[in-house]
């Protein structure tokens, strides 16, 4: 099997791929690649391929990488095969609403962490690629129109910089129906307050209310754009592992790793 | 590996045989998560990262290995914290990296 090309392939093109590759006894080594609607190669059985075929499209939708472990034909409850399964997915969205000094900073720090930027303006005049060289796409449309046909997935950020009601309010309304990861809203707490109280009255209730990051970012004193943009960065990383984002020598957690759920509320 | 994918390519455009080690389980605390990959060529030149400079010369030479024999191998590292604070390194932990010459 041409495992590595075709891998690079599937990276270069930005298709969605998996790789199985089995980590016990004979087969030591042995690939299963799985892609969108193909694959290719063998890991020792055809129950075994069969069984890690659908495990690897359940990992790969949500872009997870995990150790699994088979019965010899690929029984769920098995242990005698072991297979690591890694997702090689396409980089997740960020979008940036909003097209302000805050904006240019959020996109450098978005593509830094390793997401495809694309900031939204309805103002053709600030929405350049002069003012935010670093997004991978700068759009010219209505906030909220672009979001209704934008492909949303449960690892896309978006980050509402726009701060006016006019704009937030159907912006939001469409935001909360999706499944992303973080929604981010600027605006002092005032703002928020006048924010949360249209979004009331346009029937979103207490539990997509709690969805929003508002005000934004981690309580850094973050002042400037680029300051700023680090404190909404770390809020998505913070939130991402289950953390509360507070000062590492002020816990007794372990420092990597998801937070025990337990624990969190000593954090 | 996305990271590392060009410089494997560029190797292997080269004419270089490579070996590709990833972490494929971590216990207790770990710089790095699983599926995190180094790789190696031929002529001994390195890219991407396992751990935070814990294991990655002892991987250096099952690399080297790997690519002569080909032979894969899973290895396991174990490093206790104060083994780890004594020597200075980063992680404590144990970590399971798979070691293989990439099959073009």
């Amino acid at each position: 099997m041409n495992y590595f090309s075709t891998l690079s392939e599937a990276i270069r093109d930005e298709t969605p791929i998996a790789v199985a590759t089995r980590l016990d006894g004979d087969h030591l080594g042995a690939k299963l690649l799985i892609g969108e609607d193909r694959r290719v190669g063998d890991l020792g059985s055809p129950g075994l391929n069969d069984a890690v075929e659908a495990e690897g499209r359940a990992l790969l939708s949500a872009a997870q990488t995990s150790l699994r472990s088979f019965g010899p034909d690929g029984e769920p409850t098995g242990v005698d095969a072991r297979v690591f399964v890694q997702s090689f997915a396409p980089k997740p969205d960020m979008f940036v609403f909003g097209a302000i000094d805050f904006s240019r900073a959020m996109a450098s720090i978005g593509k830094f962490l390793g997401y495809r930027v694309t900031v939204v303006d309805a103002r053709p005049v600030f929405a350049t690629k002069a003012r935010i060289p670093d997004a991978d796409d700068i759009v010219v449309a209505w906030p909220d129109e672009f979001l209704a046909a934008a492909r949303v997935t449960p690892s896309t950020a978006l980050i509402v910089l726009t701060h006016d009601v006019k704009f937030d309010v159907p912006l939001l309304d469409v935001a909360l129906r999706t499944r992303a990861a973080y929604i981010g809203v600027m605006g002092s707490r005032r703002t928020h307050a006048n924010r949360v109280a249209a979004l009331r009255e346009a029937g979103i209730d207490e539990a997509q209310l709690s969805r929003l990051s508002a005000p934004v970012g981690l309580d850094i004193g973050a002042r400037t754009p680029e300051e700023t943009a680090i404190s909404i960065a770390a809020e998505i990383i913070a939130l991402r592992g289950e953390r509360n984002g507070g000062r590492l020598r002020d816990t007794t957690l372990p420092v990597h790793g998801a937070a025990p759920r337990a624990q969190k509320a000593t954090i | 590996m996305n990271d590392i994918v060009e410089q494997i390519d560029r190797w292997r455009l080269a004419g270089q045989r490579v070996a590709l080690a990833t972490l494929v389980d971590v216990e207790f605390s770990a710089p790095r998560d699983p599926g995190a990959s180094l790789a190696v060529s031929e002529h001994g030149e390195v890219a991407g990262s396992i751990s935070g400079g814990c294991v990655e010369s002892a991987l250096y030479e099952e690399a080297q290995d790997a690519i002569a024999t080909g032979r894969p191998r899973l290895i396991t590292y174990g490093i206790s914290d104060s083994e780890a604070i004594e020597h200075g390194l980063t992680c404590g932990g144990t970590l399971r990296v798979f070691v293989e010459r990439l099959e073009w």
